[in-house]
């Protein structure tokens, strides 16, 4: 990572510039959903850095509606001098955001999965569906509310003897860490449900209840 | 009365209408080393366009993660890469030790690069020994996978199981070295080399090998380095990327050892460098084995992250504490998010972590060096005929577990 | 004049169809002829099964037709995803009578640890299920120890899915490499053993062992 980079693109174009990070020695910057290809031409003509290594999104749910849900993340690099930057912008759900297909030709995989995975339209793409999953799947499954296990299958399945299983038995049953129900967090409730039988019947509280680290 | 014919002067005045001859290839399809389905548009026997769609082997790795602690991300973790699982543990304990800052015991540091190179060995071993497979030579695989054989038993003896042993944890590994560990990693090295002569001896002079993978399957420069591809794909273009040379990571900086860089980008430069890599890999062994400390803790002490001795935590009340905060509630690494990357068996091979500081990871994303390798097939195979399609996709050697998480 | 009283079948007629379908089991049984529908990491130790240590041509087994309607026996190697679940289906409907199919792996057989939107959860659910196979992956032993099932399975015409089961105990004790100072726990599996009333003789190292 480098941070020659960063004071370049703060001098270039620092009004797309929203933040700077240093963290572990990966430099990021965030910049502007509108300036997002804009900064990807530059970076590959004025520094060179010719090679895509990723292109992903992360889902923070909880940061609506005060700011845009998807953080889309870029990694590149320059094979002349093996610097990296990671770029990022903010993109809200059903936004739409402009394709680097024309910057680097290996986003066209990675757009694509981006879209299948979290839902965010590309503009511009030359061929934008579903890669991962199936055309007739409904949904996003990256999206934190998509519930793990909700699957949509498309070959019936069998009746087999013998195989249903008993309730409370769930995925998760009996398992120690404390599970995020995102649906209920969504809705507003601040609880962090260990899903084991005593904590569903309320018996017990749930274990761990928060990040550690003074925040 | 004699019939009467169109002037037929020559073949090409005769206007035949065609249309490119759609073909469905997979995803069940011997050829196929992964699952993986080719809609190709053939012009006769060449291929017009293909379409390569992938996902039939999409396992949800990254939503399965976000579901447990952070030690239970090394056997969905194991499951990507599955011809070199420790690389990929390796490479996730490395993110994760990147984010807290730890650092873990030398004798650590080269006990996961002896394993993870062992383990690359048998990537490559694997590859071209299904390479030659499909091109019809059926005895270099068994020769390679006989060898395989005997590396998947020092995997045994060390880890417990021949192929998916989650052995990485984060701040180590789960157990020291074996006794007999250098000893029984030294006496395969014979053996690797000479069924490689042997392998080699058999394909490298034979016509029909050098037709087959000659020239076929080609690659520019450019096409690999805008399309993203690392690892073998883009040395064998002719560009000097590797993540061991330019990043150097754990004591690869330690170590002397070349790099094979191929030149036309075909499919024999592919098998050529993977045969070489497994040469310098063995070096690499060799160094480590000898620089290795006799003795000492493979893991960190740290018992914020790392299990406590056994007999700690029987005996004494800190040591309870701690296993049980580990086991129930995962290690807590702080906040933020890192991207760490490693050579894996095809390429760069990234995991950008982030971290909401609790027991559970908020986003595991992996980077598979696959994904974009097999991005870049269809400029490999434009232009090609069917029968170029094996050999070239043999020698991607896509992962499906990597390429579709 | 009596009535002539012609007895159609009898007991000699039912021995000859009975030694004729003793005698197809048996050449079904050893000649195998699979299709590998192979996924994931299964794939790698199918590999080895295939390989020259664990010779899979010892069964009979090993000639691979990668067409459905020349394979008798289907092998389903790793996991099945929802995407990949119709083409699995219908390459069992194009397999001809009489087929097999052995379920290769935790994943084929009950979808594993990848209990998400994408996994099918075990191919039963999609196709009848001769054998299961459980390990991620199995060894090479379980694999053989599936196909013996199977065979036995077609030979004896039993209906109903098998399972391979995990290796009885006293013959992993048994297992210990010579002078060997791991402890595999003898002296604890002998009294368990005596608990369930079995009786067990472990070998002593050096006890007739090459």
């Amino acid at each position: 990572m480098s941070k020659k980079i960063i004071d370049r693109l703060q001098k270039d174009h620092g009004d797309a510039v929203e933040e700077t990070s240093d963290f572990r020695g990966d430099h990021e910057a965030r910049v502007k959903a509108k300036s997002w290809k804009k900064v990807a031409l530059w970076l590959r003509d004025d520094l060179q850095m010719d090679h895509l290594i990723d292109l992903t999104a992360v889902d923070y749910p909880e940061r609506e509606p005060e700011e845009p849900r998807f953080e889309m993340k870029l990694f590149v690099r320059s094979t002349k001098t093996n610097e990296r930057i990671r770029l990022a912008t903010r993109v809200g759900d059903g936004e739409k955001i402009d394709s680097l297909v024309e910057v680097w030709r290996g986003a066209n995989w990675a757009e694509r999965e981006v879209f299948d995975m979290f839902g965010i339209p590309f503009e511009g793409h030359p061929d934008l569906r579903r890669i991962l999953m199936y055309e007739e799947f409904e949904g996003f499954p990256l999206r934190k509310d998509y519930p793990i296990d909700r699957t949509q299958p498309l070959v019936a399945y069998r009746k087999v003897e013998g195989t249903d299983k008993l309730p409370p038995f769930g995925p998760d049953e009996g398992q120690p860490w404390g599970r995020i129900d995102w649906q209920k967090r969504l809705d507003g409730e601040e609880v962090q449900v260990s899903p084991s039988i005593g904590v569903q019947s309320g018996d017990r509280k749930a274990l761990s209840t928060g990040p550690e680290h003074g925040e | 009365m004699e019939p009467h014919y169109e002037a037929l002067e020559d073949e090409n005045t005769l206007e035949l209408p065609s249309e490119p001859m759609r073909l469905n290839m997979g995803p069940s399809h011997p050829a196929m080393h992964g699952t993986i389905r080719m809609v190709l548009e053939l012009d006769g026997e060449s291929i017009v366009d293909v379409d390569i769609q992938p996902g039939y082997l999409h396992r949800g790795f990254e939503k399965s993660c976000e579901r447990g602690t952070w030690n239970q991300v090394f056997p969905y973790a194991d499951r990507l890469n599955y011809v070199s699982p420790m690389l990929n543990n390796v490479g996730f304990a490395l993110a994760v030790e990147k984010l807290i800052g730890l650092e873990i015991p030398e004798r650590g540091t080269y006990y996961r690069t002896i394993l993870g190179e062992l383990a690359r060995i048998s990537d490559h071993l694997t590859c071209n020994g299904a390479s030659a497979m499909e091109l019809g030579a059926f005895t270099p695989f068994l020769w390679l996978i006989k060898v395989r054989d005997w590396i998947w038993d020092i995997q045994e003896q060390e880890t417990g199981a021949r192929l998916t042993h989650s052995f990485g944890r984060i701040g180590g590994m789960a157990a020291p070295p074996t006794d007999g560990f250098k000893e029984s990693v030294l006496a395969i090295f014979d053996e690797i080399d000479h069924a490689m002569m042997e392998s080699e001896a058999l394909l490298l002079k034979n016509r029909i090998f050098l037709d087959r993978t000659q020239n076929i399957g080609n690659l520019s420069q450019e096409h690999a380095i805008a399309m993203g591809c690392t690892g073998i794909i883009l040395r064998s273009t002719g560009v000097d990327y590797d993540v061991r040379k330019a990043y150097p990571y754990m004591f690869y900086d330690r170590f002397d050892f070349d790099v094979p860089v191929g030149h036309d980008g075909d499919n024999y430069d592919r098998f050529i460098c993977r045969f070489e890599e497994i040469r310098q890999s063995m070096s690499i062994i060799r160094q480590a084995l000898e620089q290795m400390p006799k003795s000492g803790p493979v893991s960190c002490d740290d018992v914020r992250y790392v299990y406590p001795d056994k007999s700690d935590v029987y005996n004494t009340i800190e040591g309870t504490i701690a296993h049980f905060k580990l086991v129930m509630e995962g290690l807590k690494p702080p906040p933020g998010e890192v991207y760490s990357f490693t050579e894996g068996g095809n390429g760069e091979l990234g995991f950008y972590i982030v971290s909401d500081g609790s027991g559970t990871p908020y986003r595991v994303r992996c980077r598979p060096p696959c994904w974009y390798n097999l991005q870049a097939c269809r400029d490999m195979l434009l232009g090609d005929m069917i029968a170029d399609i094996i050999p070239t996709f043999g020698s991607i050697n896509m992962i499906g577990g990597e390429c579709d998480r | 004049m009596g009535t002539v009283k012609q007895v159609i079948g009898g007991l000699d007629a039912g021995f000859v169809t009975t030694k004729f379908n003793d005698l197809l089991a048996w050449a079904q049984k050893y000649s195998l002829f699979q299709y590998p529908f192979v996924t994931a990491c299964c794939g790698m130790e199918f590999m080895a099964v295939a390989g020259p240590r664990y010779d899979m041509a010892r069964f009979g087994a090993e000639a691979p037709r990668f067409s459905p309607r020349q394979a008798d026996l289907l092998w389903v190697v790793g996991t099945i995803s929802q995407r990949q679940a119709p083409a699995l289906r219908r390459i069992y409907e194009q397999m001809a009578e009489p087929k097999w199919v052995l379920a290769f792996g935790t994943c084929a057989s009950c979808g594993g640890f990848y209990d998400n939107y994408t996994t099918v959860p075990g191919i039963d659910k999609i196709i009848p299920v001769d054998v299961f196979v459980p390990g991620c992956p199995p060894r090479p032993e379980a694999v053989f120890d599936g196909l013996m099932l199977l065979q036995e399975k077609i030979q004896t015409g039993k209906k109903g899915p098998l399972v391979v089961p995990p290796a009885h105990l006293p013959k992993l004790a048994q297992l210990r490499q010579k002078g060997s100072t791991v402890d595999f726990g003898t002296a604890e599996i002998q009294r368990l053993e005596a608990e369930r009333g079995e009786d067990v003789k472990l070998l002593e190292p050096g006890d007739g062992e090459g």
